[in-house]
């Protein structure tokens, strides 16, 4: 069983719609409050990502269920410039814009599973997963 | 609806200032309380700023620098900064995060911070207790 739910970010107040969606969905398949304040940072932080970095992009949000567990999986794509070093782009600090580098790294920290694609000039792909 | 508004209240409280953040905050709301906030203490000249985060369901690092360099402005202006209210699992996330927050006092709730700022600033007792918008 699968449901899909797609939110556009385009300016940087579509971040809080994130934010509402991811909660609601983890809200809906009962994660305790730390979980679904963990997810929601880490969506937060990805969102931001891909209206700085990227320009915006798309996150699509599936509830999965596996045997009698439940997860969300939040998927962030985007057209952008790509990450041309993954392995330094996930180091705590690094930044090539004005932040504070603790994004990747921190959302990666938050959840339970993090994957990462990029393409330089192509865009970038990072998934992440939390199980209740 | 107030997240439709573009500009956080900061309510004067004698040599005090406070602010309640409320509801989902957008990154452009929080710089604005930053701008608004360090112009307010210096046109009040306050001592000490508090700010009420207890309503934020999640902090992430943009709010949480937003919080430690409001706090490091304040200070250079001579006012002392205490965030209170922070909710445990929002705590619990920030510092999975990564995020130092070690340059900033927190206090459970406004009481406690007001109490806090009070012992830092060694103030008289708040004689003045009018509340001005």
């Amino acid at each position: 069983m699968s449901d899909f739910e797609i939110i556009p970010v385009v300016e940087s107040k579509d971040i809080v719609a994130v934010r509402h969606a991811v909660r609601q969905q983890a809200v809906k398949i009962k994660f305790s409050l730390v979980d679904q304040t963990k997810i929601v940072t880490a969506a937060s932080e990805l969102a931001r990502n891909m209206f700085v970095y990227a320009g915006g992009g798309e996150v699509t949000l599936e509830v999965l269920q596996e045997d009698a567990r439940h997860g969300l999986r939040a998927r962030f794509v985007d057209k952008g410039p790509g990450i041309a070093n993954i392995d330094l782009a996930l180091r705590d600090g690094f930044t090539t814009g004005r932040g504070l580098g603790l994004g990747l790294g921190g959302a990666k920290r938050l959840v339970n599973e993090f994957s990462i694609e990029s393409t330089p000039g192509k865009g970038t792909r990072v998934t992440i997963t939390r199980w209740r | 609806m107030f997240a439709a508004m573009d500009r956080i209240p900061i309510l004067r409280m004698g040599d005090f200032l406070l602010v309640t953040i409320q509801l989902d905050m957008h990154d452009q709301l929080a710089s604005a309380l930053q701008d608004d906030l360090t112009t307010k203490i210096a046109e009040a000249n306050a001592k000490g700023v508090l700010i009420d985060i207890s309503s934020l369901d999640i902090v992430d690092s943009f709010i949480g620098r937003m919080l430690a360099t409001t706090s490091a402005m304040a200070r250079v202006l001579g006012a002392e900064t205490v965030v209170v209210g922070m909710q445990p699992a929002v705590a619990i996330t920030l510092v999975e995060l990564g995020l130092d927050l070690s340059g900033v006092h927190t206090a459970l709730d406004v009481e406690k911070g007001m109490e806090m700022l009070r012992n830092r600033i060694s103030l008289p007792e708040l004689g003045n207790t009018d509340v001005r918008f």
